[in-house]
C-alpha cells in the first residue's frame, strides 16, 4: 500500500488524463440519461406504490396478472427484500376515497389470499409537478447558495472550480442512477444535496490549503504547489471518506429496502465527490491560473 | 487555544448536561419525577400512520352559485318586465342574454342593485358585467370568486375536523395549507379506509319527489341509485336541504333487519316537511346524497313529528358513517385526495429497529476506524462521538423536530460526517508536530489553523441542509433537520469538547512525547 502521508505523490502530473475519464463518464451518463432517463419514482411522475406482505412465498407473476386485471396502468411488480413481501408500483391514482381499498379487496379476492398493506403512497399529477419543480428549485438553489459563500470566502476561481467540480459529482450521479435503474425519488433529491454539501466540504478543505500555501510562497510552480497541497491534505480527504463510507454501508447493507437507494446515491456520491476533489477541483485552479500575489490578501483574511 | 477557564469548562459540562436531560427521557419507558415527559416525535414513517392531503374542487361550488345567480337575475328581469331574450350561462363562468338598446339604463341600474350585486369589500362588488350593444355579459368578479374559496375552505377544515373528531383519533393534525388544500396526519392509523370514506364524502343531502310518469324531462334529473343498479327521475324541486337536519344518529331496524340512520329537523324543516308530505301522500319521496338515490320511500302520512328514517340496505358501519357526516354537515365542495402515504403500525416498527441496528453498525465501525487511526486521540474523538450523539437526540426532543427514517439515516451520516471534523485537526496537528517541537504549541497551531478550514466546509453542508429543508417535505425535512442540528453539535463536541480532552491530555503529559 502506498503511504498517505508521503508528500511527493504526483496527483496533478495526468490531470489531462483524469479529465478525459470525466468527460468520458459525463458522455456515458448524458447518454444514458437521455436515452434510458431515469427511473422516476411516483413522487416525481404520480401513481401509486403498495407494499404488500404475503403470509407464505408468493410470486411476483401472480400478483402482476392479478393487478393488470384491475385496469391499472402500467404495473410493476418486485420482490421487496424477501420472497413474502413486493412492491407494486402502477400509474393510476384516484382521487377517491375508496381507490385503494378496493384494489385491496380485488386483488385479496382474485388471489384467495389475505394480504397485509404495509405501506401505500399515491402522489396525484399536480402533486408529483409540485414536487418535481421543488426538487430542480432544492438543487439549483443549494448550488447557487453555495457558490456564493464560497465566491464570498475565496477568489473567483475557486468559486467556479468548485462549482464544476459539483455539477460533475452531480451528473455522474444522475448518469449511474439511470444506468442501475434504482427508483429515483425525493429522498434521492435529498441524498444529492447531501453529496453536493459533502463534495464542497471536500474541494473546501483542499482549497483553503491552496489558498494557505500561495499566501506562503508566491515563487514556486502553481502546479507543484497544488500538488503539494492535494498530497497533505490527503490523508484527511482518504480518512473522513472511509469513515463516512463506513457509516454508509452500514446504512446500506442494514437500514432495510426503504433506505437502499438512497444510501447507494450517497456511497456513490461520496466516492465520486472525493475523486472530483482531488482530481478535478484541484487541477482547475491551475487551468483558471490563479493569481500569485497574494500579499494585499493576508492582512485581510483572517 | 488550549486554555480553558473554569467559567467555560462549566459552560461545557452544562450544555452535555442539558442535552442529557432530554435525551435520557427517551429510553425511560415510565414517566419520571426528575426528567421532562418529551420524546422525540416519531415521523409517520416510523410509527405508522397516514398521511392525506386534500384538495378543496371549487369548481362545483362555482357553478351552483352562478346558477343561483342567474336565477335571481332572471326572475329580478321578469319581475321589473325587461325583455330578453338567449338567456344562458356559459361554461358554467359567465351569465349571459340579449337585451332591447333602450332597456340597456334600466338593466345597468337593476346589475348595480345591491340585492343582486353585493359588495364584497371596500373596492370589490360581487358581479362585473359587460354590456356591448344587446348583449349583456355578467361574471363574477375575481375578488368574490376569492371569497367563495376562502369561506369554503374554512368550512371544510371546520367539517372535516368534527369529522375525524368524531372518530377518536388519536392526535390527528388538519391543517390548511395554501388557498385550497387541507393536510390530515394520522398517527397510529392502521387502516385508513374509514376516515377516507368519511372526509370524502361531501354528504349534499336533499329530498325530492320523484317525478311523475307524465313529467316533462326538463323537469327532472335521472339519478343513479346507491347500487348503481336502478335509475331514478327525480323532481329538479327540491323539498328540504341537509342544513335542516340538527341531529342524526345510527340506528336499527328489526322488522328489515338492517341498518338506518334517524335524524331530526330544525323548527323549519319540520313545518316545510309536514306540508309537503301532507300534500302528496302516495308518492315517492327521494333521499338524495351527493347525487345518488339512497332509498325513496312511499309517503303514506304526513309526517309530522320532524324526524325521520333513512334506510338504505346499510351495514352498521355506512350507517354510522353517513350519522356522523350528516351531523357535521355537508362539505361545500367535493375534495379529493391529491397525496396519500399511509405505513402500517409492523413496517413502522421494522424500519426503527432497522434503523438503530444500522446505527450501532455503522457507529461500531467508525469508532473502531478511529482507534486504529488515532488511539489515545481517537478514545477522545470517539467519547466526542458519543457525546454528539447524546446531544443531537437530545437536541431534537428539545425543539419537537420530528424524526422519520431518512432522519435517521441523517444521524448515522453526521456520525460518519463528525469525524471529519476530529480528522481535519488531528492531521492537521500531525503536520504541525513536524514542524514545531513544543508540543503545547504545534497542538495549539493545529486547533487555531484548521477553524477556518472547518468553518467553510460545514457551512457549505449547512447551506445544503437548510435549503433541503425548506424546499423538502416530510421524511425528506427530517432528514434535513437532523443533518443541520448535527453539524452544528459535531462542531460543538469536536472543536470544543474535543480540544477540552487534548488539551487537559497534553497538558498531562508536561511536553513530553506524543504519538499520533
Amino acid at each position: 500500500m502506498f503511504n498517505i502521508y508521503n508528500k511527493n505523490i504526483s496527483f496533478l502530473k495526468f490531470y489531462k488524463q483524469f479529465y478525459l475519464l470525466s468527460f468520458l463518464l459525463i458522455v456515458i451518463s448524458f447518454i444514458s440519461f437521455f436515452s434510458n432517463g431515469l427511473n422516476l419514482g411516483i413522487d416525481f411522475k404520480g401513481g401509486t406504490v403498495i407494499e404488500m406482505q404475503f403470509d407464505k412465498k408468493y410470486s411476483a407473476t401472480n400478483i402482476r396478472e392479478a393487478l393488470i386485471q384491475q385496469e391499472l396502468g402500467d404495473v410493476k411488480v418486485k420482490e421487496f427484500g424477501n420472497s413474502q413481501t413486493f412492491l407494486a408500483i402502477f400509474e393510476k391514482k384516484s382521487g377517491k376515497s375508496d381507490f385503494i381499498p378496493n384494489v385491496k379487496t380485488q386483488l385479496e379476492k382474485s388471489l384467495t389470499e389475505t394480504i397485509n398493506f404495509r405501506r401505500v403512497e399515491m402522489v396525484g399529477p399536480k402533486i408529483s409537478k409540485e414536487l418535481t419543480k421543488s426538487g430542480i428549485y432544492a438543487v439549483l438553489i443549494a448550488l447557487i447558495l453555495m457558490l456564493f459563500y464560497i465566491w464570498l470566502r475565496f477568489e473567483w476561481q475557486f468559486s467556479l472550480g468548485s462549482i464544476l467540480a459539483l455539477l460533475h459529482d452531480v451528473i455522474l450521479t444522475l448518469g449511474a442512477f439511470s444506468i442501475i435503474g434504482f427508483e429515483f425519488n425525493l429522498s434521492i433529491i435529498a441524498a444529492i444535496l447531501t453529496i453536493v454539501g459533502y463534495s464542497m466540504n471536500d474541494t473546501v478543505v483542499i482549497y483553503d490549503r491552496i489558498r494557505e500555501n500561495l499566501k506562503k510562497d508566491d515563487k514556486s510552480d502553481l502546479l507543484d504547489l497544488i500538488n503539494i497541497s492535494v498530497n497533505e491534505t490527503l490523508p484527511r480527504t482518504l480518512k473522513t471518506s472511509i469513515t463516512t463510507l463506513l457509516a454508509l454501508i452500514a446504512i446500506y447493507f442494514f437500514g432495510g429496502e426503504i433506505l437502499r437507494g438512497f444510501s447507494f446515491a450517497l456511497i456513490w456520491g461520496v466516492i465520486v465527490g472525493t475523486y472530483s476533489s482531488i482530481f478535478i477541483a484541484a487541477p482547475l485552479i491551475l487551468i483558471f491560473n490563479v493569481k500569485r500575489d497574494w500579499n494585499e490578501v493576508i492582512d485581510k483574511t483572517p | 487555544m488550549l486554555h480553558f477557564s473554569r467559567l467555560k469548562i462549566f459552560f461545557i459540562s452544562l450544555t452535555i448536561l442539558i442535552g442529557l436531560f432530554f435525551f435520557i427521557p427517551n429510553f425511560l419507558n415510565t414517566p419520571s419525577k426528575i426528567f421532562p415527559e418529551k420524546k422525540v416525535v416519531l415521523g409517520l414513517d416510523l410509527q405508522g400512520g397516514s398521511y392525506l392531503l386534500l384538495e378543496v374542487d371549487s369548481k362545483p361550488l362555482f357553478k351552483e352559485k352562478i346558477d343561483t345567480k342567474a336565477f335571481d337575475i332572471r326572475k329580478k328581469i321578469r319581475s321589473e318586465r325587461i325583455n330578453y331574450t338567449n338567456f344562458k350561462i356559459n361554461n358554467s363562468q359567465t351569465i349571459s342574454f340579449q337585451i332591447n338598446l333602450e332597456n340597456k339604463n334600466e338593466i345597468e341600474k337593476l346589475l348595480n342593485n345591491k340585492d343582486i350585486n353585493s359588495r364584497v369589500d371596500e373596492t370589490n362588488k360581487e358581479l362585473q358585467f359587460v354590456i356591448n350593444d344587446n348583449i349583456v355579459n355578467i361574471n363574477f368578479s375575481a375578488a368574490y370568486l376569492q371569497r367563495i374559496k376562502k369561506n369554503a375552505m374554512e368550512q371544510s377544515l371546520e367539517i372535516i375536523r368534527s369529522r375525524i373528531d368524531e372518530l377518536g383519533t388519536r392526535e390527528p393534525t388538519i391543517i390548511a395549507q395554501g388557498e385550497e388544500r387541507i393536510l390530515i396526519e394520522l398517527p397510529g392509523i392502521k387502516n385508513p379506509k374509514r376516515i377516507k370514506e368519511i372526509i370524502g364524502t361531501t354528504a349534499k343531502l336533499s329530498f325530492k319527489f320523484l317525478a311523475n310518469n307524465d313529467a316533462n324531462s326538463n323537469s327532472f334529473d335521472i339519478l343513479d341509485s346507491k347500487s348503481r343498479l336502478e335509475k331514478f327521475n327525480v323532481e329538479k324541486t327540491l323539498v328540504l336541504s341537509g342544513e335542516h337536519l340538527t341531529d342524526a344518529q345510527p340506528g336499527f331496524d328489526n322488522i328489515n333487519n338492517s341498518s338506518v340512520v334517524n335524524f331530526k329537523l330544525d323548527n323549519f324543516g319540520a313545518k316545510k316537511f309536514a306540508y309537503a308530505t301532507k300534500n302528496n301522500i302516495g308518492r315517492r319521496l327521494a333521499i338524495v346524497i351527493d347525487n345518488q338515490v339512497v332509498s325513496a320511500p312511499t309517503i303514506r302520512d304526513a309526517i309530522t313529528a320532524g324526524s325521520g328514517q333513512i334506510s338504505g340496505g346499510f351495514s352498521v358501519e355506512e350507517a354510522n358513517n353517513l350519522a356522523i357526516v350528516l351531523r357535521s354537515g355537508a362539505l361545500p365542495a367535493p375534495m379529493s385526495i391529491i397525496e396519500e402515504r399511509t405505513v402500517g403500525p409492523d413496517l413502522g416498527q421494522e424500519s426503527i429497529d432497522k434503523g438503530i441496528m444500522s446505527l450501532i453498525i455503522g457507529f461500531v465501525l467508525v469508532i473502531i476506524y478511529i482507534l486504529i487511526n488515532y488511539r489515545i486521540l481517537g478514545i477522545f474523538a470517539n467519547i466526542s462521538l458519543l457525546v454528539n450523539l447524546i446531544l443531537l437526540l437530545g437536541t431534537l426532543t428539545l425543539i419537537e423536530a420530528t424524526l422519520t427514517l431518512p432522519g435517521i439515516a441523517g444521524i448515522i451520516l453526521t456520525v460518519g460526517m463528525a469525524v471529519d471534523a476530529n480528522v481535519l485537526i488531528y492531521e492537521r496537528i500531525k503536520e504541525e508536530l513536524l514542524i514545531e517541537k513544543n508540543i503545547m504549541i504545534a497542538f495549539d497551531n493545529g486547533y487555531k489553523r484548521v477553524l477556518t478550514t472547518l468553518l467553510d466546509a460545514n457551512i457549505t453542508t449547512l447551506i445544503a441542509a437548510i435549503v433541503l429543508y425548506f424546499i423538502g417535505s416530510g421524511p425528506v425535512k427530517g432528514f434535513a433537520v437532523t443533518l443541520a442540528v448535527g453539524i452544528i453539535t459535531s462542531l460543538f463536541t469536536t472543536f470544543i469538547l474535543g480540544r477540552l480532552f487534548v488539551a487537559s491530555y497534553v497538558k498531562s503529559k508536561k511536553g513530553g512525547v506524543i504519538k499520533i
